[in-house]
């Protein structure tokens, strides 16, 4: 680290664009008020496209920077694009609803970029002190965001909750880092990978154990996922909007990572514990969402159920089952996006709504938005032509091939049952008594969300193979050939 | 000999501080012990030839942190007994957690050995002439760097926070207006008036 020169920041630029621009946009912030919201949340928009070409434009191969503490390979670099486009959107999602709910602070959309930060270098983590970092960074931007309408109770015991909650799971995968490094000697991906393939001893078994669960919280896997439901409740729909899109994701990129380098060696065992935290989250998220009133509890708990089926794909611990996971999950997050878009524009009287009943008659008042919707819940269902069903395809065939019958038997089973609650929403839209019409208006940032997650999934049947190979090849850098 | 002594004298008395700490009964106490257990804790650090660190943990935490403590625990109108009965219900699933962890942290130590190459990653070579702080500097400024910033970038967030959660503008309060004040003109605000002897105004 002696002769350090600037090229070695280079994979680094993305990340410490953002930072600046965020930094130069509070600055913006400070001096303009709360006024500059608009302004500054599109700004942030620009900010990630531009970092976004500037992931891209990297040379695409692996580069270890910072003494072995970040490092940027074509795994991170998928990652972080979808990251990126998640933001985005959130940002843009955000907006309308921010000023029809007088949530007039700038720092909103300044909260979401730091937080952003967090989850690239998340998945660029190398080290267990840069993850851990990074991870923190990404929370306690979460946390606040959580309760930025400190004015009311929800919002506030929300933020209350999941910051505590969180700081127990913090703790927890401290614990396990500490245990990693009095045994290993070592944060350093790398040379854990070397010691634990040498030696495996129980101390390092239980660290792995403990690591395992501190993160599992944070994709809220069940049996760590009591904090989600009342969270994604309390906390405005447009911040439960950006907390079903990206961190989630980030959070499995930094899983996947963690379990195919460093504990690699520990294949045996880590397989049990994706593989409980996934059939867990399936049951619990298929079964306990068939009880629910409120539309984002009901997202709240699908959410668990998709994190159920993601963790399959790393419990399948092949290329397929990796490149499953990334391309489950950016379809995931598509039909996330639009459905917020939805839940976001059903206000009546200048109230938002969150009740399933609340969209009875949606079909004949707005039935552009009905149908939108209702394609939307059929793909998250796993109807066929749709781009959620080969997700699930994906994901299950990796599963198979890797001997996970079990598991794969009951992931087709919890779907099925899950598909209820998709399809009574559109039953409530299409069948029930109308309710009263919405207010109108949907500003234009929103239905481009709406088209564009509307038009990848109807569309994605014409060329399926594309982002699948885009995802193949991500994998690939994380699972050399050799291994799967 | 001596360091022997210093070492038991400190190394009991941050015992004893830290089991006041969770006894005594009147909370103002806790801290004071606590602020205790912080200075016999940075003796033992001395001891170890960690002046930095010593350093390091009067002032911030005996400096900021404990005396932050304090004031909270003197100006917050807390009843301390009603806060300790809620909890009793919850001690049955606390002794069962902890008993599983503690059951854990045996098996560790009982099984516990390091990794072969262990003493080779830990091993960092050091420059005998340097002080510590200067070593340190070197450590976090060079190696650490990357966490070092991210650590920045975190406390900014958590400032940010702290202002987005708590402040608010109360209407009715006075503020100073600089600017106001600087334009203010004598001619505007004041009128001179002659007061002639024995009529007044």
């Amino acid at each position: 680290m002696s002769d350090f020169s600037l090229s070695s920041l280079m994979p680094l630029a993305p990340e410490l664009f953002l930072a600046v621009a965020g930094m130069v946009l509070l600055v913006v912030g400070a001096f303009m008020g709360n006024r500059s919201l608009r302004l500054i949340s599109w700004a942030s928009v620009v900010c990630y496209g531009i970092a976004a070409v500037m992931v891209v434009s990297g040379d695409g191969g692996r580069a270890e920077t910072l003494g072995g503490m970040f490092v940027m390979d074509g795994y991170a670099e998928l990652i972080k694009i979808f990251i990126l486009v998640g933001l985005a959107v959130s940002a843009i999602l955000s907006i309308q609803y921010l000023y029809q709910e007088q949530i007039l602070k700038f720092e909103y959309p300044i909260l979401i970029l730091f937080s952003g930060i967090g989850m690239m270098l998340m998945v660029s983590a190398h080290d267990l002190l840069s993850l851990y970092v990074a991870l923190e960074l990404q929370s306690l931007s979460l946390y606040v965001l959580a309760a930025i309408r400190r004015t009311h109770l929800r919002s506030a015991e929300s933020g209350m909750k999941y910051f505590i909650l969180g700081a127990i799971s913090s703790g927890v995968l401290l614990f396990g880092i500490s245990l990693i490094y009095g045994y290993t000697g070592t944060t350093n991906f790398a040379l854990i990978g070397q010691a634990l393939g040498a030696e495996i001893s129980l101390g390092a078994l239980i660290g792995m154990v403990f690591i395992l669960a501190g993160l599992a919280f944070k994709v809220s896997a069940v049996p760590f996922h009591m904090w989600t439901p009342d969270v994604y409740e309390g906390a405005p729909t447009s911040v439960t909007a950006f907390f079903a899109l990206v961190p989630k994701l980030a959070a499995l990129g930094l899983i996947a990572r963690l379990v195919f380098e460093p504990f690699y060696p520990l294949q045996d065992d880590w397989v049990q514990i994706i593989w409980i935290l996934s059939a867990a989250s399936m049951l619990v998220g298929a079964f306990a969402g068939l009880r629910q009133e409120n539309i984002k509890r009901l997202l709240a708990y699908s959410s668990i159920g998709n994190m159920g089926y993601a963790l399959m794909g790393i419990a399948a611990g092949t290329t397929a089952g990796l490149s499953g996971l990334i391309f489950y999950m950016a379809v995931y997050m598509i039909m996330t996006a639009g459905t917020f878009a939805v839940i976001l524009s059903m206000r009546r009287q200048d109230v938002n709504l969150e009740k399933i009943s609340d969209l009875a008659g949606l079909s004949h008042h707005m039935p552009k938005l009905a149908y939108i919707l209702a394609i939307l819940m059929f793909s998250m269902s796993g109807i066929p032509p749709l781009a959620g069903f080969f997700g699930k395809f994906v994901i299950f065939q990796s599963a198979m091939e890797s001997h996970l019958y079990v598991l794969a038997v009951i992931g087709v089973l919890t779907s099925v049952v899950s598909a209820y609650y998709y399809l009574r929403v559109i039953k409530v839209m299409f069948f029930d008594t109308p309710a009263e019409p919405y207010d109108g208006h949907i500003s234009w940032g929103r239905w481009i969300v709406l088209a564009g997650s509307v038009g990848f999934i109807l569309l994605f049947i014409i060329s399926p193979s594309s982002l699948l190979d885009i995802c193949r090849t991500a994998a690939v850098y994380l699972i050399p050939s050799s291994l799967s | 000999m001596i360091s022997a002594i210093a070492f038991y004298l400190f190394a009991l008395m941050t015992v004893f501080a830290a089991i006041m700490v969770i006894t005594a009964k009147n909370p103002v106490h806790s801290v004071l012990f606590l602020i205790l257990a912080f200075f016999n804790a940075a003796g033992l650090f001395v001891l170890l030839g960690a002046e930095f660190v010593a350093m390091i943990l009067v002032i911030v935490y005996v400096g900021a942190v404990a005396v932050l403590f304090l004031f909270v625990v003197m100006m917050l109108d807390i009843s301390f007994s009603e806060l300790r009965q809620g909890a009793l219900q919850y001690v049955p699933i606390g002794l069962v957690v902890g008993g599983i962890l503690l059951a854990e942290l045996i098996f560790i130590f009982v099984g516990w050995h390091i990794a072969p190459s262990a003493m080779d990653n830990r091993i960092t070579p050091m420059d005998q002439t340097v002080q510590n702080t200067e070593a340190l500097g070197r450590v976090l400024y060079t190696d650490y760097i990357f966490a070092f910033q991210v650590s920045g970038l975190i406390l900014l967030v958590a400032m940010i926070g702290a202002i987005v959660l708590t402040h608010r503008r109360r209407p009715g309060v006075r503020r100073q207006k600089i600017a106001d004040q600087n334009a203010r003109r004598p001619q505007d605000v004041l009128d001179i008036q002659k007061v002639t002897p024995g009529k007044g105004i």
